[in-house]
């Protein structure tokens, strides 16, 4: 059995280290010039520890959850999974290109859902003809259209709900090899959910790997079926979801 | 199958051996630059829909809307010809001063805005950099290319002012179309310099208008630069007429209009200077961003 696995994404011993710009405690000018004057290390720049040697494999057709109070790492590691910050120390092997999907991921707020829907496919790689095939099946699937014309609307006016629908719509139009989600279940309402939850499924079964980074540990529940817990940058556990699960919520209550 | 998750299924390989026995890659490793190239080239229609975005997003909010890519240069124009050609009075040594002063403020601006659109390149898309895996120097061409778009409205414009002001039409114009493709060569070059080191200094941000502003001053946009340099040793006369965006300039007027002064150096030498320019400023600003293309969102 082990031998038909085949692992999609190797992580070895991974640390990242990323540096704030701005974060200066003494942020008035006097400050600035002291900080230059004395030359202190890197002067407004400070370095943040994220993720301290983190070891895993993750294989074709697994949904994968991570999980972990905020600020224990989970967004940078999906992050240099998906070789967007270089990971300072270790290395991270993925099989094709993995696609990050967050819930702050860029859009242009001053055009319309369309136009952002046609970038959104062609900065993932995807070629013209299938984006024009494609668009309006984006659209509907992210349902902004049920209440008036809304994809024509700039997306400054949509409410942050429907934004992260048509993300979360638009990466998940594409067949990943892997697939990263960031928090972008917990957003939108319980039709939606229900619906990208079945999508995931659907990309799993596509032979994909998928990652999912959420607080809502029901959601966990019902996509993975295998759960890292992230603490402080380091793997508390690793396992099946309703063993972690359960310890975690355990942990949570606890504190 | 539960077991299976827990257990590596590969105990005796190494993480970086059963990686590589799959063929899977180390991700955010730098492509070559032949690699680099073709994807670029996969993402064109990115890039350009992306720099049509762009072009479209500056101006929603404006109650005239597009209408601005016109408006914008004939107002520059008329600010510019208020001060040096009505209140200083420089007009009188230039003759159709209205369209030498226009050839200098349009060409220069574009490859002025594209310096300054492509120092914040990368600093100002650093949500799609960390959202999205495709090559970045897609950032700094789109950025061009909104600019090259926004040129040929003020190009437009500038035909418009050359034909009013009595000159008249020649073949010699195209010459403008070899002429804007080394400028695009050029500040295309420029754009990706300028937007790797906008990201490793991000106080250029800061010091780019002034850099900008002291090039406007140097580059014979309002004045003669040939007639401003006599008094100087030829050597640095020569020098001076270097700068890339006095020949581009001074090429436009020479195509534009019948009565240009004479210049430095004689026509078919700026061809080459500005030839040269392009090659050089396009190829290394190239190189230089790919070199950076791993660092990229590293913040």
């Amino acid at each position: 059995m082990a031998e038909t696995r085949i692992p999609t994404v190797v992580v070895d011993d991974v640390h990242i280290v990323y540096r704030v710009h701005g974060a200066a405690k003494d942020s008035s000018p006097l400050g600035a010039l002291r900080r230059i004057a004395s030359r202190g290390p890197s002067a407004t720049v400070r370095e943040v520890h994220a993720v301290k040697g983190v070891s895993f494999t993750a294989h074709e057709g697994e949904a994968v959850g991570l999980i972990g109070t905020n600020g224990s790492g989970k967004s940078t590691l999906l992050r240099a999974i998906a070789g967007l910050l270089p990971a300072t120390k270790g290395a991270v092997y993925t099989k094709g290109q993995p696609s990050l999907l967050g819930v702050n991921a860029a859009m242009m707020a001053d055009l319309s859902g369309e136009r952002n829907v046609v970038l959104g496919c062609l900065a993932m790689g995807m070629p013209k003809g299938e984006v024009r095939a494609k668009t309006q099946e984006i659209i509907d699937f992210s349902g902004i259209n049920e209440r008036g014309d809304f994809s024509s609307l700039p997306m400054r006016t949509y409410s942050s709900g429907m934004g992260a629908r048509l993300r979360f719509s638009i990466a998940a139009a594409k067949k990943h090899e892997v697939l990263l989600i960031d928090e972008a279940l917990a957003t939108g309402d319980a039709k939606f959910r229900k619906r990208s939850e079945d999508r995931v499924r659907e990309l799993r079964a596509g032979a994909g790997t998928v990652f999912l980074v959420s607080h809502s540990l029901s959601s966990v529940r019902d996509t993975c079926d295998r759960t890292i817990w992230l603490e402080s940058g380091v793997i508390r556990m690793d396992g099946p979801t309703d063993e972690v699960l359960a310890a975690y919520e355990e942990f949570s209550t606890a504190k | 199958m539960a077991e299976a998750v827990v257990t590596e299924p590969y105990p005796a390989l190494a993480p970086a051996q059963l990686a590589a026995m799959h063929g899977l890659r180390a991700a955010g490793d730098r492509p070559g630059l032949r690699e680099y190239v073709r994807s670029l080239w996969a993402y064109r229609h990115f890039i350009i829909a992306f720099a049509n975005a762009r072009n479209v997003a500056t101006l929603t909010t404006a109650r005239l809307g597009q209408l601005w890519h016109v408006l914008t240069p004939l107002t520059n124009a008329a600010v510019y010809y208020l001060i040096f050609g009505v209140i200083l009075g420089t007009s009188s040594r230039i003759e159709n001063f209205v369209a030498y002063l226009c050839c200098g403020i349009f060409i220069f601006g574009y490859t002025s805005a594209v310096a300054s659109a492509g120092t914040v390149a990368i600093t100002s898309n650093l949500n799609m950099i960390r959202a999205l895996q495709f090559p970045r120097a897609s950032l700094p061409l789109s950025v061009t290319i909104t600019q090259f778009q926004q040129l040929l409205a003020s190009m437009a414009v500038l035909i418009a002012i050359v034909l009013v002001t009595g000159e008249p039409p020649r073949l010699a114009w195209l010459t403008l179309i070899p002429l804007l493709f080394l400028q695009t060569v050029f500040s295309g070059g420029l754009a990706l310099l300028l937007a790797r080191l906008g990201s490793k200094i991000v106080d250029l941000k800061q010091i780019m208008p002034f850099v900008l502003r002291t090039w406007l001053y140097g580059s014979g946009v309002f004045y003669s630069l040939t007639t401003a340099t006599d008094s100087m040793p030829t050597w640095a006369s020569t020098l001076l007429h270097l700068n890339p965006m006095l020949v581009f300039i001074e090429l436009a007027r020479e195509a534009l209009i019948t009565t240009t002064p004479a210049s430095h150096f004689s026509v078919s030498s700026m061809w080459a200077v500005a030839a040269g320019w392009a090659l050089v400023m396009g190829a290394a600003g190239f190189l230089y961003f790919w070199r950076g293309e791993k660092e990229y969102g590293r913040g």
